[in-house]
């Protein structure tokens, strides 16, 4: 009795284990013949967005891969190592596009990317993602409205520290009745990383070759 | 397989048993998804495919499986045909993989597709089997087409929005601009607007088999009102 209590537990033990390795070999497989194409994918909307924010003919290098590992700065609001790219034109840092997060949105996070010029200007802000409310703060995408195109230009030599904010609280940035908190928090979060930028210049706009900051 | 016994698949899947609005199972894809037409569509064809490809897996093994252990062998095989979808699409789909994104792997915690396996799969052959997951799938992307139809109309006076993620950028000028001007009606694209469209389009089916029912038997009976999970007293 035992034995045979013993022998079909094994049995359907080994039958299970059966069924996990087919499941490992198909999902082994599938990803194998996948990976090249996600990883190509994830790149092209990688530098599809970057392509975005950056003026045409600012780099003649594959930016993609000019990488520099930034950690967690409270100035980015980034919890988590985070990837800069940088555009070089003849080797000469031109711009680096930074991620950076404004954590106080009405609906939590809203995660942007930012490309600033060598001299401290903006090139363009995009909104990666975000959880606002539809049709109220989802303005900051540029799908609904160019919003978010008031910071291209902008810099902190033109725009004092209290200009950075929107009109309502005295500042020189625009919003949109009934949603003032989501482009508070993005106003906020692009004035900070544009502080990020000037106390860390030397590294971001290091030549190449250096060793990463 | 006879032609009758198809048509009885598609029938139940498609309207008498369907997982949307008369099962309604899996409810949490459906309410979230269903925003516009395109998302709804898209997220019910995968699932669609899923029920199918795990429906049609399990059929044949049915007799091999050991009774004790059937379910977690469902899930396996189920997580891994999901997991399989979701890094499809992201290799060939990507720009819809990132508007469905967490709902692609919730495929797996619908518990539609393990119901069909449970219910059908382990007791029908294949052929049956694997069409009784494309019927139910095709039902649950009708609901979601239409649901999200109601939706994107109400909330955002468009219809097809956000095709070109799903099929390029070719496909941007095939939205539907019906209302012209439209300034939006939030109360339809946030999740309320799911739960009141739901249940609109559950009334609708339940006053059609009552009609259907009325015309069928000409003294009255009242007729019990189908919903929950109970595969409901069916009329007409």
């Amino acid at each position: 009795m035992k034995r045979t209590l013993a022998k079909a537990s094994l049995q359907t033990a080994l039958n299970l284990l059966f069924f996990t390795v087919i499941g490992t070999t198909v999902l082994a497989f599938t990803y194998s013949q996948t990976r090249t194409t996600i990883a190509h994918s994830e790149e092209q909307e990688r530098l599809a967005l970057i392509a975005q924010i950056l003026p045409p003919g600012i780099a003649d290098n594959d930016l993609i891969h000019d990488t520099l590992q930034i950690r967690p700065d409270p100035l980015l609001g980034t919890t988590d190592d985070t990837t800069a790219y940088r555009a070089r034109l003849n080797g000469e840092v031109t711009a680096v596009v930074l991620q950076a997060v404004a954590p106080d949105g009405y609906a939590g996070r809203i995660d942007l990317i930012l490309a600033i010029r060598s001299n401290g200007q903006i090139s363009g802000v995009r909104v990666v993602s975000h959880h606002e409310t539809p049709g109220l703060g989802d303005y900051i995408e540029l799908a609904k409205s160019p919003w978010i195109k008031g910071f291209d230009g902008k810099s902190r030599q033109d725009y004092t520290d209290a200009d950075w904010k929107v009109k309502k609280d005295g500042g020189k940035f625009d919003f949109m009745a009934g949603a003032t908190i989501t482009p508070r928090a993005v106003v906020k979060a692009v004035h900070k990383a544009l502080q990020y930028f000037a106390q860390n210049r030397a590294t971001l706009l290091a030549p190449a070759g250096t060793p990463r900051g | 397989m006879k032609i009758q016994e198809i048509r009885e698949i598609f029938h139940n899947g498609l309207w008498k048993q369907n997982t949307g609005i008369v099962q309604l199972l899996g409810m949490c894809p459906l309410l979230a998804v269903s925003s516009t037409v395109v998302n709804g569509v898209s997220l019910g064809l995968a699932t669609a495919l899923v029920m199918a490809l795990s429906n049609a897996s399990v059929a044949p093994i049915r007799n091999v499986i050991p009774n004790e252990v059937r379910i977690p062998v469902y899930v396996l095989i189920i997580a891994v045909l999901v997991t399989v979808v979701q890094l499809s699409m992201n290799a060939y789909v990507h720009r819809l993989y990132l508007v469905l994104g967490i709902f692609i792997p919730l495929i797996v915690t619908n518990c539609i597709v393990l119901a069909r396996v449970e219910s059908f799969a382990s007791k029908n052959p294949p052929l049956a089997a694997a069409l009784d997951g494309l019927a139910m799938g095709l039902g649950l992307t009708a609901v979601l087409a239409v649901l999200g139809g109601m939706r994107e109309l109400l909330g955002k006076g468009t219809l097809f929005s956000g095709l070109d993620l799903a099929l390029g950028d070719s496909a941007k000028g095939w939205v539907l601009h019906v209302i012209p001007d439209y300034h939006g009606f939030l109360l339809a694209v946030l999740p309320p607007g799911a739960f009141i469209g739901l249940g609109l389009l559950i009334a609708g089916k339940n006053w059609l088999n009552l009609r259907a029912a009325r015309r069928a038997s000409k003294p009255i009976a009242i007729m019990p009102v189908e919903g929950g999970c109970s595969p409901a007293a069916h009329h007409g």
